[in-house]
């Protein structure tokens, strides 16, 4: 949305999405922080300054898209699309209730702004490339943005995503693996091994990058970088699960558990004093 | 009699439908010469998009194309598209209840030679389960044609069931198709059979052959497996002693089932089903299977002189 960089806006931005993501998962009791925490500075890179939206129209045709293809981290996005407009901020109080909009995995019918209905992994991908085609069949010339999980990546449908969008050449997509070598289960070179991870892109023909996927300037630069290639783009983005709060930095726990009132309330205070 | 493939008239659907619907696009996962699609690739070959041996994908593709307002007819096998992508039809089609088509062929034991691995007799079950979903099961090349048609008109995620084999044609069953209609084809008072799919021909065999006993036998035609045509059943279930349900398909969660659900709540009567039983299938010629398996006129009859001595102690005089 913004045209010139400007990092502490960035930081503010991420600041307050991070203490949603943390309200939100704690007042439902239920929720993914460790990942969404992890996500936060590459889906504010996107929203807040990559890509080209109107939350007054969120079904504007030529809007560029964002799939959540590691569906469980909702949390941040619905946090981000709060803060922009999509709906209101207080419906984020619903998240995970019945009746609510803000399912536990996005839902498109339901929640503006959520693009693609994913959860079950390796699905979101899929139909990310099916929407940029559709895009490219159209003569349109939006972009697709998609973030998958590292543990997602382990799905075989992941890697029939990466023939299609070689065959078909699609221009219009930028991928994220959000690389914090942790899933459900423990340390991802553990439970199945996925490095050395960038030659495997590159070998299904996506040009692919490795960045530090808490920096906002190697983010940003490296989308506007890639959008030249003329094909489908991966960006493997190291990141720390559990990012700015320290006690769930890193640690496999928080993936999907919910913090307890003690541990809701010191991540609050570590975030309140930055 | 004439003989012409189920799976054929999907692809002469598609072609017809192209000229006038410019959104609806094609896809197939490396099975294009069996589901026939190839035919349609020669046509518009730009509105063609062979996704390889990727079953899993192509349907969440066919999803993300339903998303920028195409009418995606993802092909392939049935076993292939209920079973290998389960999830994506379930979770990338039929929840979002985006509009996306999935044309299945080679579905029940007609499938043949390729044996059990390759015979969907459990997709109508699974597909019925999935809330959104339509089911049409056309019974020979016309409606599986008119189904196709009929499937493009309406908004939302159908699956679209056909055979490998060349089938009987059956004129009686090309009226105006109409998604969620029975066809009434025998009108009768003492019992009645509701057929999906190609085993029309056997129900009107049967029925055929028991006028000939005096028995009047009522033939509803149902290619529309969801949403089932209640009232006609119930109907049916009111006016007549009995039902007979028969499918190509496992006599667990299909058309059987499906309607003794109906009556057994709206008017309890018996409902005797006649499929696959419970078994996977083998490899043999389509109508050697269907022998086999007692998928025939002659299963219909047995099970209605039964039916007509326990329920009125004779055996057609009512």
């Amino acid at each position: 949305m913004q045209s010139t960089m400007d990092i502490s806006f960035l930081q503010s931005k991420a600041l307050k999405i991070r203490k949603q993501i943390l309200t939100m998962v704690h007042r439902a009791k239920s929720g993914h922080v460790g990942g969404s925490l992890g996500a936060t500075d590459l889906l504010v890179s996107l929203y807040y300054h990559a890509m080209q939206h109107d939350p007054t129209r969120p079904n504007w045709p030529e809007r560029d898209r964002f799939i959540l293809s590691k569906g469980h981290c909702t949390p941040v996005l619905y946090a981000i699309l709060g803060d922009c407009g999509y709906f209101p901020e207080m419906d984020l109080e619903t998240f995970r209730r019945p009746g609510s909009h803000l399912q536990g995995h996005p839902f498109q019918p339901k929640t503006p702004g959520v693009e693609a209905s994913t959860g079950t992994l390796g699905l979101g991908i899929s139909t990310a490339l099916g929407m940029a085609l559709g895009a490219k069949l159209k003569g349109q010339t939006q972009h697709y943005y998609i973030l998958c999980g590292d543990g997602e990546i382990q799905e075989g449908q992941v890697w029939e995503a990466a023939m299609f969008a070689n065959k078909y050449k699609l221009e219009n997509v930028t991928a994220f693996v959000d690389r914090n070598y942790l899933q459900t289960d423990g340390y991802s070179e553990d439970i199945m091994p996925l490095d050395p991870l960038a030659p495997k892109w590159e070998s299904f023909g996506w040009k692919t990058y490795e960045i530090d996927g808490h920096d906002y300037e190697q983010i940003i630069h490296t989308i506007a970088t890639g959008k030249q290639h003329p094909g489908p783009v991966m960006i493997i983005a190291r990141t720390t699960k559990g990012k700015g709060v320290s006690f769930m930095e890193d640690k496999v726990e928080w993936h999907g558990t919910p913090p307890d009132d003690e541990s809701f309330n010191r991540a609050m205070t570590e975030l309140n004093s930055q | 009699m004439d003989y012409k493939k189920t799976r054929k008239g999907y692809v002469d659907g598609l072609i017809a439908l192209a000229g006038e619907m410019p959104h609806v696009v094609v896809l197939d996962a490396d099975v294009a010469k069996a589901t026939q699609t190839f035919e349609f690739e020669a046509v518009y070959p730009d509105r063609f998009f062979n996704c390889g041996v990727q079953e899993q994908n192509m349907l969440s593709v066919a999803a993300g194309l339903a998303l920028e307002g195409f009418i995606p007819f993802a092909s392939t096998f049935g076993v292939f598209a209920t079973c290998r992508a389960g999830d994506q039809l379930r979770n990338s089609i039929a929840y979002p209840n985006l509009n996306v088509k999935v044309g299945a062929t080679h579905c029940g034991i007609t499938t043949g030679g390729d044996g059990a691995s390759h015979q969907a007799n459990e997709d109508i079950a699974i597909v019925r389960s999935f809330p959104n979903m339509t089911i049409l099961v056309p019974g020979d090349y016309e409606e599986a044609r008119q189904a196709t048609l009929a499937a493009a008109r309406m908004k939302g995620p159908v699956y679209l069931r056909f055979g490998r084999d060349s089938y009987p044609v059956v004129p009686e069953i090309h009226g105006s198709f109409t998604i969620g209609k029975a066809l009434t084809l025998r009108k009768g008072k003492d019992i009645t059979i509701i057929s999906t799919g190609i085993m029309v021909t056997e129900a009107l065999q049967a029925a055929d052959d028991l006028a000939k006993e005096d028995v009047s036998v009522r033939v509803l035609h149902m290619p529309t497996v969801k949403p089932l045509d209640e009232e006609a059943i119930i109907a049916a279930a009111r006016e007549t002693s009995g039902i007979i349900t028969i499918e190509e398909h496992s006599i667990i969660g299909g058309l059987g089932e499906g309607v003794a659900g109906v009556t057994s709540s709206a008017c309890p009567v018996p409902v005797y089903r006649i499929g696959m039983p419970d078994v996977f299938g083998e490899s043999g010629q389509a109508q050697e299977l269907l022998d086999k398996y007692d998928l025939r006129a002659s299963h219909i009859k047995r099970i209605t002189f039964q039916h007509l001595k326990k329920y009125h102690g004779s055996t057609g005089k009512i």
